[in-house]
C-alpha cells in the first residue's frame, strides 16, 4: 500500500517536474527566437517566403469557414431573436459574436491545424534529416535562419486571417438574413454600427488574435525544434503542437475576455 | 598548461572524455590530425565515432580533455568565435542533409549568401565552378527530392566546399550507396583534399573503399582508439579487432552477444513468473 | 518559385488581410459614426441611472447626436452625473429636457435630449438642469399593486 502510494506520488512528481522543465525549455527558446530575430527582420524576404506558406495559403480555409459560420450565426441568431421580436438585431448578435470571439478564436484554430502543424513537421523534418545540424556547421544559427522566421510570419499571418474570418463571417450572415430571410437591410447595419464598438471590440479583437498569433506560432516552432528526430517523433510534435496550441488559444481566451470585457 | 600543438597538426584530441547522461561514449580519447592528410576513424557503428566529429565541430562539448582545431581550444570559444572556425571546416553529413526546400543551386550558394556580400553574379560563376568540381553542373536547377542518394552526396559535397574549407569532415560517406557512386565519392575525397590544400576526416566502417583513399586509420571500440596505423600497417595487422573488422568476421573481440545474463538464467526467470 | 512570385502573393494576403480590417472598422463598427468629428462636454444629474452604460447614444428625436463618456457619482448629494459628448453641430437650447429612455421594452437604454425654447445654447461643460431619471420597472410594480391596495381597500 505505502510502495504504491509513493509510487504514484513519484509518477505524479516527475509528471510535474518534467513538465515545468520543458516549460521553462519553451521559455528559454522563445527568449532565443526573439532575441534572434534580427535576421529575419533585416533579411524580410525570408519571413516574406513563410507568410506566404503560412499565410497566403490559409486564405481559401479561413474564407470558407468565415462565410459559413457567419450563415450559421445568420440562421441561428434570426431564429432566437425572432421570438422577442428583434430580428432586426440581428447586425449586432453577428457582428459582435464574430469580432469578439469567433473571429479570433475558430480562425486561430484552424490556423493552428493548418499552419501550426505544418510548421512543426517541416522544422522537426529538417532536424531528422540533419538539415538544422548541418547549418549550425556552416556557421548559420538555425534559430535565426529557420525559426525565427516561421514565427514572426505566423505572428503577422494571425492578425489578418482573424479580420478576414470576421469580416467573411459578417458578409455571411448578411447573405442569410438580407438577401434570404428578409430583415430589413438599413437596421441590419445601422444597428450593428451603433452597437459595435471601434475601440472596444474590434482592436480588442485584433490584440486577441495578436496573442494568439504569438502562441500558435511559438508552440509550432518550439514542437518541431524540440522534436524527436525519427519519423514517431516527427508526428508526435505535429499532434502537440494541435493540441496544445489549441487549448492554449482556449484558455488565453478566457483571461483575455475576463481582463477586456469586464463589467463594460 | 599542457604544451602547445605543433603547427603541423590541424586537429588534436588530447585525452578527451564524454558521456550522453550517464552512458560514457568516449574515455581517454587521444587522437591527432596532421595538416594535408586523409584520416579516418572506423569501428562498428555507435563506437563515438560521429561524437568524435560533432566535439570538433564544437557542437559538443567534452566533459574533460582538450580538443583543439588550427591551435584553437574549441570548448573555450564564444559562439562567434566557434562560427569563425566553422566557416573553415565542411561537414558532409551521413545522407547530404541537402535544405529540401531550396533548388540545388540554392543549396551550394547558402553559405555564399549567408557569410559573404558577393554579388550575384560572382556567386553564379562560384557555384558552377563547385558543382563541376563533383560533376553535376546538370543539376543546378532541380530540388534535393529529384536526385539519387549518390548525387544527393555529391551535391552535399560540393556545399560543403563552398567557402574553401581548410577541413574537411564526412560522417560514413559511403553509407548506402552503389559502387560506382562509392569510387565516385571516394576519389572527389581525396582529389577534393588535394586540390584545396585541405584536411580530411572519415567517420566510416566501409573498410576497403576507405583503406583506398586514407593516409592514416584510427580504429574505435567503445570509446577508445584500439588500433592506428597508415593504411598498409592496417591491412597487415594481426591485433585481433582490426583483424574482424577488416575481414568482416562475425565473433570474435566485439562479441555476437550483446552482454547480458546467462542463457539459462534467462530462460528459468521467464518459466519462474509464467 | 521565384521571389517575385512570393512578393506578389504575399502583397495579395496582405492586403485582403487590411481590406477586411477596414471593412470591420467602418463598416461594421462605428469608426465611421459619432466617434469622429469635434465634440464638446456636457453634463447631467439623475438620482437614478438605471443600466445607463459608458458609450450609451445620446439621441434627439431618434437621431444619435452624441454618446455617454463618463458616469460617476456625485458623492455629496448621492446623484449620479453623467457626462456626455456631443458632436459640435449640434446646439441645444440651455432648458433642454435630459431622460433615461430605454429602446423597445428590453433595449438598451440611452439618454434622450428634450429640446427646450430657450434661445441661450448650451457650451461646453455646462450641466444639463432639467434631468428625468430612468425608469425602474419594479417601482412601477410596486406603485400600481400599491394603488391597487389602497383602491380595493376603500
Amino acid at each position: 500500500m505505502l510502495e504504491r502510494t509513493q509510487t504514484a506520488l513519484r509518477w505524479l512528481g516527475k509528471g510535474v517536474n518534467d513538465r515545468i522543465w520543458r516549460l521553462g525549455f519553451a521559455s528559454r527558446f522563445f527568449l532565443m527566437t526573439v532575441l534572434h530575430s534580427g535576421t529575419a527582420l533585416r533579411r524580410f524576404f525570408l519571413t516574406v517566403r513563410e507568410i506566404y506558406f503560412t499565410g497566403t495559403l490559409s486564405l481559401v480555409i479561413i474564407m470558407v469557414s468565415g462565410l459559413f459560420v457567419g450563415m450559421v450565426l445568420g440562421l441561428q441568431g434570426y431564429d432566437t431573436l425572432q421570438r422577442y421580436g428583434s430580428s432586426e438585431a440581428l447586425g449586432v448578435l453577428v457582428a459582435l459574436s464574430l469580432v469578439r470571439e469567433l473571429g479570433p478564436v475558430v480562425a486561430a484554430l484552424l490556423f493552428a491545424s493548418r499552419a501550426g502543424s505544418a510548421i512543426t513537421a517541416e522544422i522537426g523534418l529538417m532536424k531528422a534529416t540533419e538539415q538544422l545540424s548541418a547549418m549550425e556547421m556552416m556557421a548559420v544559427n538555425p534559430i535565426a535562419r529557420v525559426v525565427a522566421p516561421r514565427f514572426w510570419a505566423g505572428v503577422i499571418s494571425m492578425p489578418l486571417l482573424a479580420a478576414l474570418f470576421s469580416a467573411m463571417g459578417v458578409f455571411g450572415g448578411y447573405l442569410v438574413g438580407v438577401k434570404l430571410i428578409g430583415v430589413d437591410e438599413g437596421s441590419f447595419w445601422s444597428q450593428m454600427q451603433a452597437a459595435v464598438d471601434f475601440r472596444e471590440d474590434i482592436v480588442n479583437g485584433v490584440i486577441k488574435s495578436f496573442v494568439f498569433g504569438v502562441i500558435v506560432s511559438w508552440i509550432a516552432v518550439f514542437e518541431g525544434y524540440d522534436a524527436e528526430p525519427t519519423a514517431e517523433g516527427v508526428s508526435g510534435a505535429t499532434t502537440r503542437t494541435v493540441v496544445t496550441s489549441s487549448l492554449a488559444i482556449l484558455a488565453a481566451d478566457f483571461i483575455l475576455t475576463a481582463l477586456m470585457f469586464r463589467g463594460a | 598548461m599542457p604544451q602547445l600543438s605543433p603547427p603541423e597538426l590541424l586537429v588534436e584530441l588530447t585525452d578527451v572524455n564524454f558521456a550522453y547522461d550517464r552512458r560514457p561514449i568516449l574515455t581517454g580519447f587521444s587522437m591527432r590530425i596532421p595538416r594535408g592528410k586523409v584520416v579516418a576513424i572506423m569501428g562498428i557503428s555507435g563506437g563515438g565515432k560521429t561524437t568524435t566529429l560533432r566535439l570538433i565541430g564544437g557542437q559538443l562539448k567534452a566533459s574533460s580533455g582538450r580538443v583543439r582545431v588550427n591551435g584553437l581550444d574549441v570548448a573555450s570559444l564564444d559562439s562567434d568565435e566557434l562560427y569563425g572556425l566553422r566557416r573553415r571546416m565542411g561537414m558532409l553529413f551521413q545522407f547530404g542533409a541537402l535544405f529540401t526546400d531550396m533548388s540545388v543551386y540554392e543549396n551550394v550558394a547558402f553559405q555564399m549568401r549567408e557569410h559573404t556580400e558577393l554579388p550575384d553574379d560572382m556567386i553564379h560563376d562560384l557555384v558552377m565552378m563547385k558543382l563541376e568540381a563533383v560533376g553535376l553542373r546538370g543539376v543546378a536547377d532541380l530540388m534535393p527530392s529529384e536526385l539519387s542518394g549518390g548525387m544527393a552526396r555529391r551535391v552535399a559535397l560540393a556545399r560543403a566546399i563552398a567557402l574553401d574549407p581548410m577541413l574537411m569532415m564526412y560522417d560514413e560517406p559511403f553509407a548506402g550507396l552503389d559502387p560506382i557512386s562509392l569510387s565516385i565519392i571516394g576519389d572527389l575525397i581525396r582529389n577534393l583534399n588535394d586540390a584545396l590544400g585541405a584536411s580530411s576526416i572519415i567517420v566510416t566502417h566501409d573498410v576497403q573503399e576507405s583503406l583506398k583513399i586514407v593516409d592514416y586509420v584510427y580504429f574505435v571500440s567503445e570509446g577508445k582508439i584500439v588500433a592506428e596505423g597508415t593504411a598498409d600497417d592496417i591491412r597487415n595487422s594481426d591485433a585481433p579487432y582490426v583483424h574482424q573488422f577488416v575481414w568482416g568476421e562475425a565473433d570474435g573481440p566485439v562479441a555476437f552477444h550483446y552482454p547480458s545474463r546467462a542463457y539459462g538464467e534467462d530462460i528459468h526467470a521467464v518459466a519462474g513468473h509464467a | 518559385m521565384n521571389r517575385l512570385k512570393f512578393d506578389l502573393w504575399v502583397g495579395f494576403f496582405v492586403a485582403i488581410g487590411f481590406a477586411s480590417l477596414l471593412f470591420l472598422a467602418l463598416k461594421v463598427g462605428n469608426l465611421s459614426g459619432a466617434s469622429v468629428g469635434e465634440t464638446y462636454r456636457l453634463d447631467a444629474k439623475f438620482d437614478n441611472i438605471g443600466s445607463l452604460k459608458i458609450r450609451a447614444p445620446v439621441k434627439t428625436a431618434g437621431v444619435v447626436v452624441g454618446r455617454v463618456s463618463d458616469i460617476r457619482l456625485d458623492a455629496a448629494n448621492y446623484v449620479a452625473i453623467v457626462s456626455m459628448q456631443v458632436g459640435k453641430q449640434y446646439e441645444f437650447p440651455s432648458d433642454t429636457f435630459a431622460t433615461i429612455m430605454t429602446s423597445g421594452l428590453l433595449g438598451e437604454q440611452y439618454v434622450g435630449f428634450e429640446v427646450g425654447g430657450d434661445t441661450e445654447v448650451l457650451k461646453d461643460g455646462d450641466v444639463i438642469k432639467k434631468t428625468q431619471s430612468a425608469v425602474v420597472i419594479e417601482k412601477l410594480i410596486s406603485q400600481f399593486m400599491f394603488n391597487k391596495a389602497a383602491d380595493s381597500g376603500n
